[in-house]
């Protein structure tokens, strides 16, 4: 079975792998180059601190195992793998109740969780008035463009052909009805069984061009990075408001901080959200709001610099899940994207369930994940939000 | 024309009012006051208008001012800079 | 609350008709021009005094001796000063120098700068200023070219050599070689001469007689040929050897320059091999023509356009007004054309806005400034195009030598990146680290890009300006105090 993979993100890297290694050919197209999208605007987190019980925590936590693998596969430095840990800290007294809860419901689903009376002993730069905090040993950190371009790297290594600078611009569609292959902008028919749509962002673009749309919208972030410093946090550090704002459906601004050192020495402070759709330019005001919590967390940062900004837009769905499986509608068309903030994280078993279902083998066996949450149906029920 | 004095690495810099912390440096006839934080090796001025960050100093304690803005001051405390400039 | 408190406070929540960014020949010609139509403008400069890198001076009250001597044009500076001085006293100017924008929005109220006061180590702070336009004039600095040993210190870019002696009124060394493109390069070496340094050569890479294509561009500004003669016989009365079709493939020395390796390039500007040859030197300045400072350009989206020298610059119409409503720009940020044009630029857009809000007199003429500003673009466009950058720069590189300066990645990482598929400047930082350091990649930026094409960006395809968002870093404390009232 030949398939055809829209977009080399992380998303479109992993589901290129694991689709060649359960027996496909593959051709991965993008219209820039690997991991320029999306991919290269996020931090790199792995998390399973910050989702609540349910099918993304789920998927979460197999992506975790796969992400292991691959990092002894491919070796950890060559994805900057780093198991280091999050740390979910309760700023107030009030905060305390709200996050042993949300932990203690977490560890019934299979996280490691463990309360920390004292999380100066495991920061010790964290400001002393912490009220108490949640110790994560799963969570973890990839370089993602360095991850993206590793795991394609791998999959080429194995056959699959990149294309790179190559844009889809339509459908190739057989007399019944079948996707048969895409057409670039340049002309070109490249032919296939199957197409899977990677696009991250831009993925509802992509679908529409395909013949099926899927309502994926983007979600500004601002992430700051600082001068390159010693070793001074080790862990992921967040706010345990962090926990409430990822699942927030509302309109506006939300930051809340997560604070980490990365191998150049530099701090990262990411990250804000917000429903402005492609509105690129900068909003001090949200900066503003990051550095003060960052500061708020770790007093030192008041005297560290701020080197850099960058700013991406996830992508999301209505109910803030990716859509992963095929299109009802277009036979031989696969979606894969819409993974907000979290694709990093969840790329690679989102490459084991589209390799599943390219080749009619049982999700749950393969990638250890029930697909029924992330089926684009749900979707195409729901009336499209806007924003 | 008058001079004054800051002190660097323990020794006194004369410098004129006006001239920042680098000019004053490089008219002692030193080129260098950092290291850098991976292979140690010594830089100073490069760009002089505040562009290209090699000229990163410690000011008064506080580090990674650049010495071709700061202007020098008498009784200023200005020292060499290692990696970072942030010991921890 | 103190006077000044008050003048403060009232600023904050008041609107000026115009923010200038940058105090050199276009930003100071602009905000005269219109102060003195009776506009409000805040002008900010990150230096300690007024003049920018051109009209470079010691701050007010220092006490240098003749740093005046390095300058040309230095009555007009002075008469821009005076004006701005009184506007200033008045109020109808608020000067901020060692201000340094960080960042900026617009809306529909107009634009917000920010700004960081970093006057003082360790006290910096943030500030917003309102106005309901804005003019980029934030100039450009010199571009380089790795080469071995350039990260030794005693290898300066020319600028700074010439930013100690106007600045500071210091000579980098006293045996100083200076090599690089471009006109900049004598009055660099002629005014080190002057300060009693020994100039030991000027290396200009390229030919002279590209200028004879231009002939009429030159012809068309007697006073340019006046200028370079003048520059001619200085260098001769200081008995400096010029060199042409030649230029320094390495630096030699162990914890400063003490040496350094000059070649000859041929037509292409690839070097001849045993060409090479060795000179003393206590001091080196290098300059491949200029990179325009478009951070708060490209911020707020301004379209831009490429340049002859391989530079992305801001595309402004006939009033130097940019794509951005509100937003203009002049000087090096719309092509590097050097003070004369920067200040003629300025001038037209001030003009331009006074005639938008009323208070422009019509009976000003402008067609002699339009005449000149075309006789200067005209020029520097020859200028541009016959100082390129050699093609066959990368060449001088070893294995080991440094490209990214700020993050020290070596030739052969950036090599292998290349290799490996990346096909542009934006991929090799993000497999290399290239361009993430202090500077942003600011000097390393241009090399780099010209490594992963494999060839010298041109005006088709110009070397793309860097989306940076932080303009100028600050501390995350000064952000966090960044006082919520002013930016509401
Ligand atoms: C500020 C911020 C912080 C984040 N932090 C994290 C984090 O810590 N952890 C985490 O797990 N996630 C994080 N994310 C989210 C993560 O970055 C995304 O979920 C992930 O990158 C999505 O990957 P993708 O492959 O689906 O999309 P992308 O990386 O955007 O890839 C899509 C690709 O499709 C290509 N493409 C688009 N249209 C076409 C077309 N017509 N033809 C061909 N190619 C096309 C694009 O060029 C692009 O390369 C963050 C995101 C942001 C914005
Ligand atoms: S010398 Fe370049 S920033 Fe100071």
């Amino acid at each position: 079975m030949r398939v055809v993979v829209v977009g080399a993100g992380i998303i479109g890297a992993c589901v290129a792998r694991a689709a060649v290694v359960a027996g496909c050919e593959v051709v991965v197209l993008d219209r820039d180059q690997v991991g320029s999208g999306t991919t290269s605007r996020g931090e790199g987190n792995v998390l399973v601190s910050d989702k609540p019980p349910g099918p993304e925590l789920d998927l979460a936590l197999a992506s975790r195992r796969r992400w292991q693998d691959l990092g002894d596969e491919l070796g950890r430095d060559a994805l900057e793998l780093e198991s280091k840990g999050g740390l979910v800290v309760a700023t107030s007294q009030a905060a305390l109740e709200p996050l042993s809860r949300l932990a203690a419901a977490q560890r019934e689903v299979g996280v490691e969780v463990e309360a920390v009376t004292d999380p100066t002993h495991v920061e010790p730069f964290l400001t002393p008035e912490a009220a108490g905090a949640q110790w994560y040993p799963q969570d973890a950190q990839v370089q993602p463009v360095l991850a993206a371009a590793a795991v394609l790297a791998d999959a080429r290594r194995r056959g699959v052909q990149y294309r790179p600078g190559t844009e889809v611009a339509a459908a190739r569609t057989g007399q019944d009805g079948r996707l048969r292959g895409v057409v670039t902008t340049s002309g070109e028919v490249i032919a296939a069984d199957a197409v899977v749509n990677c696009a991250g962002t831009w993925g509802g673009v992509v679908g529409r061009r395909l013949g099926g749309e899927v309502p994926v919208l983007p979600r500004k972030g601002f992430v700051l990075v600082t001068e390159p410093l010693p070793p001074s946090v080790r862990h992921k550090v967040y706010s345990a408001d962090y926990v409430a704002n990822v699942a927030a459906s509302t309109e506006g601004l939300e930051t809340s901080c997560v604070v980490e050192g990365t191998r150049g020495g530099t701090i990262l402070i990411g990250a804000s959200r917000e429903r402005v759709g492609f509105d690129r330019s900068m909003s001090p005001l949200t900066v503003q709001r990051l550095a003060a919590q960052a500061v708020a967390l770790f007093p030192f940062l008041a005297g560290v610099q701020l080197l850099r900004v960058y700013r991406g837009f996830r992508p999301y769905c209505p109910d803030h899940l990716p859509v992963i499986g095929p299109d009802p509608r277009v036979a031989g068309l696969f979606h894969a994207c819409g993974h907000e903030g979290a694709g990093i994280g969840l790329a690679p078993a989102t490459g084991d369930l589209v390799a599943a279902h390219l080749t009619g083998l049982d999700p749950m066996l393969v990638a250890g994940v029930d697909p029924a949450p992330f089926l684009p149906e749900r979707l195409l029920r729901i009336p499209e939000e806007t924003s | 024309m008058s001079t004054s004095t800051f002190r660097f690495d323990g020794t006194d810099i004369a410098f004129v009012p006006g001239q920042s912390v680098g000019a004053a440096l490089v008219a002692a006839g030193r080129p260098s006051w950092r290291t850098t934080r991976h292979e140690g090796s010594p830089r100073g001025l490069f760009c002089g208008i505040g562009v290209c960050f090699d000229c990163l100093v410690t000011v008064d304690g506080f580090p990674n001012e650049r010495a071709c803005l700061v202007l020098a001051e008498a009784g200023q405390q200005v020292s060499t800079q290692e990696g970072s400039g942030h010991d921890r | 609350m103190t006077a000044e408190d008050r003048r403060a406070h009232t600023r904050a929540h008041t609107r000026a008709d115009l923010l200038v960014a940058g105090g050199g020949p276009a930003g100071l010609t602009a905000a005269a021009t219109a102060a003195s139509g009776g506009l409000s403008v805040v002008l900010v400069d990150s230096g300690h005094a007024l003049g920018g890198q051109y009209w470079r001076h010691p701050p007010a009250g220092a006490q240098m001796s003749g740093t005046d001597g390095f300058h040309h044009d230095l009555t007009a500076y002075r008469s821009l000063v005076d004006t701005i001085s009184g506007h200033a006293e008045t109020g109808l100017v608020d000067l901020r120098l060692g201000h340094h924008a960080w960042t900026v929005r617009r809306d529909e109220d107009g634009i917000e700068l920010h700004v960081v006061d970093r006057r003082r180590p360790g006290a910096d702070r943030a500030v917003v200023l309102r106005g309901r336009r804005l003019l980029v004039a934030s100039g450009a600095y010199d571009r380089q070219l790795p080469f071995p040993g350039w990260d030794l210190p005693g290898v300066y870019t020319a600028g700074a050599l010439q930013a100690l002696l106007k600045g500071g009124g210091v000579a980098a060394g006293r045996r100083v070689l200076v090599a690089g493109t471009g006109p900049f390069l004598l009055p660099v070496a002629v005014g080190l001469a002057d300060a009693g340094v020994r100039v030991v050569g000027v290396h200009e890479a390229n030919d002279p007689r590209r200028w004879l294509r231009h002939a009429r561009a030159v012809a068309a500004l007697p006073g340019k040929a006046v200028e370079g003669v003048e520059y001619a016989a200085a260098l001769l009365r200081h008995r400096i050897p010029v060199r042409v079709r030649s230029t320094v493939v390495a630096a030699h020395g162990r914890e400063r320059v003490e040496a350094v390796t000059v070649a000859r390039l041929d037509r292409d500007g690839r070097l001849i091999e045993g060409t090479q040859q060795r000179i003393a030197v206590d001091a080196v300045g290098v300059g491949w023509g200029f990179t325009p400072q478009l951070e708060l350009a490209v911020s707020l989206g301004c379209e831009l356009i490429g340049s002859e020298d391989g530079n992305a610059v801001v595309d402004v119409d006939a009033w130097q007004r940019t794509s951005v409503p509100g937003v203009l720009a002049a000087g090096e940020t719309t092509g590097i054309g050097g003070a004369l044009l920067a200040g003629l630029e300025g001038r037209l857009a001030a003009e331009g806005l006074l005639r938008e809000v009323g208070c422009g007199a019509p009976s000003v003429r402008l067609r002699p400034v339009r005449r000149a500003v075309a006789r200067q673009r005209a020029f520097s466009r020859a200028m541009r195009e016959a100082h390129p950058v050699p093609a066959g720069w990368p060449a001088w590189l070893d294995d080991e030598t440094t490209i990214c300066r700020c993050e020290e990645v070596r030739h052969r990482v950036v090599r292998e990146a290349v290799a490996s598929g990346a096909s542009d400047g934006r991929q090799v930082k993000q497999l290399t680290r290239t361009g993430m350091g202090w500077c942003q990649g600011r000097i390393c930026g241009f090399a780099v890009e010209c490594l992963a094409r494999g060839e010298v960006p041109g005006v088709a395809a110009p070397a793309p300006a860097s989306e940076r968002l932080v303009a100028a870093p600050l501390t995350l404390g000064a952000l966090a105090r960044l006082p919520s009232h002013e930016v509401e």
